[in-house]
């Protein structure tokens, strides 16, 4: 953590103290357990947060746009296309199939091209995904926002939250291998090489998910 | 200046790693904080791809201009728009109804997000049930090929002017999302993030 963040955490809890010391003047407010909470960080000195901690802000929306930019640019500049995810489960689609099904996987005319060389996996893909996992699971540790939990079970209960998602990943999983890429494959890294069907892909996605959700109740 | 000599083990790793790691930073884990985009009340997944779009693409534009990198070997996707409109129709339903994209997914379990397994498995099925019908929709994966690959090239225009128009459409993205997330209740904290979402509990 460099200094400006170093700074900006301190005046943050900082200011965490000075709203539960209003709330103190300003009443009957009883000592809650989040009350507790603020005042142990506010106290606290520990640069990270603890799990149970405050959790430290995302970036602003420029500095995640720019710095995702710059990790993008470094992609094509060492390998020539972009990043991706979709490549990596249609490969693992056909890894598992090879094990469950193997006659029916090598016959598909879709996943058996990919069974040939027998190493379904052994693409360039697999260690990005492999890569996404790790840089995830260090940023969430660091910024105290690692927390087991099935999202959205708060609001849709745990069933339904679930039912839900196990859908929404058919369909995307579906419709990336029509369109033959992802948010991240087709829409972002196409975006960037300037390609049409990035900015197809990006106008059907944005329409379709603003019109269903609209008409389904999903995480909120 | 492609540097193709680093093994896919290190590039991949890398690339991937510095991909996740903001993805998480931008809260793009969050499906309460991503799929608030489609409500309109938190802008951040237009205003982080746009930024990003239009950095790697005013980059790339100038790479090619500098002949540091040569236009043949960059991945361009195909021009099948009829594919693109009907994928890409499918992951926006599948985002708003499961609350992540494919790669915002990987992110999502690996900030310890249960339903973001779930999401995957999905996928998997998805990709295994397109795999099982493939010879009956083949056809839909090269529907609506025009000949023109990019836009510069459909709309017959310099690729600047392009990346000058879209540097517009991003401010102008920044302008009206800054208004609709003040007049709808702002974004999608870390806080209400990493407690799950849920009904507005509000202290």
């Amino acid at each position: 953590m460099g200094l400006p963040e170093a700074l900006t955490s301190v005046i943050g809890k900082n200011t965490g103290v000075g709203i539960l010391a209003n709330e103190h003047q300003s009443s009957t407010f009883a000592f809650t357990e989040f009350q507790t909470s603020c005042l142990t960080n506010g106290l606290s000195m520990s640069e990270h947060p603890s799990p149970a901690g405050e959790p430290q802000p995302f970036w602003g929306a420029l500095r995640a746009g720019i710095t995702l930019g710059a990790v993008l640019l470094l992609t094509f500049t060492l390998t020539g296309h972009g990043l991706g995810a979709t490549g990596f489960t249609t490969r693992l689609t056909a890894w598992i199939g090879g094990g469950v099904l193997p006659a029916a996987t090598a016959a598909n005319t879709y996943l058996g091209p990919m069974l040939e060389d027998s190493k379904p996996l052994s693409a360039w893909i697999t260690w990005q995904v492999l890569g996404v996992a790790l840089g995830a699971l260090l940023a969430a540790w660091r910024a105290g926002r690692l927390r087991w939990q099935v999202d959205g079970a708060r609001s849709l209960g745990s069933l339904r939250r679930l039912t839900m998602a196990l859908i929404g990943g058919a369909a995307a999983g579906w419709g990336a291998r029509v369109a033959a890429g992802c948010t991240s494959g087709l829409g972002l890294s196409g975006a960037a090489t300037l390609g049409l069907s990035a900015f197809v892909f990006l106008g059907a996605f944005f329409a379709a998910g603003l019109v269903v959700s609209r008409l389904v109740r999903g995480v909120q | 200046m492609m540097l193709g000599a680093l093994p896919d083990i290190v590039s991949g790793l890398l690339c991937g790693a510095l991909f996740g790691y903001v993805l998480e930073n931008a809260g793009f884990g969050s499906p309460c904080k991503l799929t608030a985009q489609f409500r309109l009340s938190d802008w951040s997944v237009f205003k982080v791809m746009f930024t990003a779009i239009v950095l790697a693409a005013i980059g790339l534009t100038a790479l090619q201009a500098a002949g540091l990198i040569s236009p043949d070997s960059l991945f361009v996707p195909s021009p099948y728009l009829g594919a693109a409109a009907i994928g890409g129709a499918l992951v926006g339903a599948g985002f708003a109804v499961g609350g992540y994209c494919p790669g915002t997914s990987v992110v999502g379990l690996f900030s310890g997000r249960l339903d973001a397994l779930v999401f995957l498995v999905g996928l998997l099925i998805g990709t295994a049930g397109f795999a099982s019908s493939f010879d009956a929709l083949e056809a839909w994966t090269t529907a609506g090929e025009v000949a023109s690959t990019t836009l510069p090239e459909a709309l017959h225009v310099n690729a600047w002017l392009v990346n000058a128009v879209m540097v517009a459409a991003a401010v102008f993205v920044f302008w009206i999302g800054g208004r609709f997330e003040r007049r709808l209740g702002g974004p999608v904290t870390a806080r209400e993030a990493v407690d799950g979402a849920g009904p507005p509990t509000h202290h």
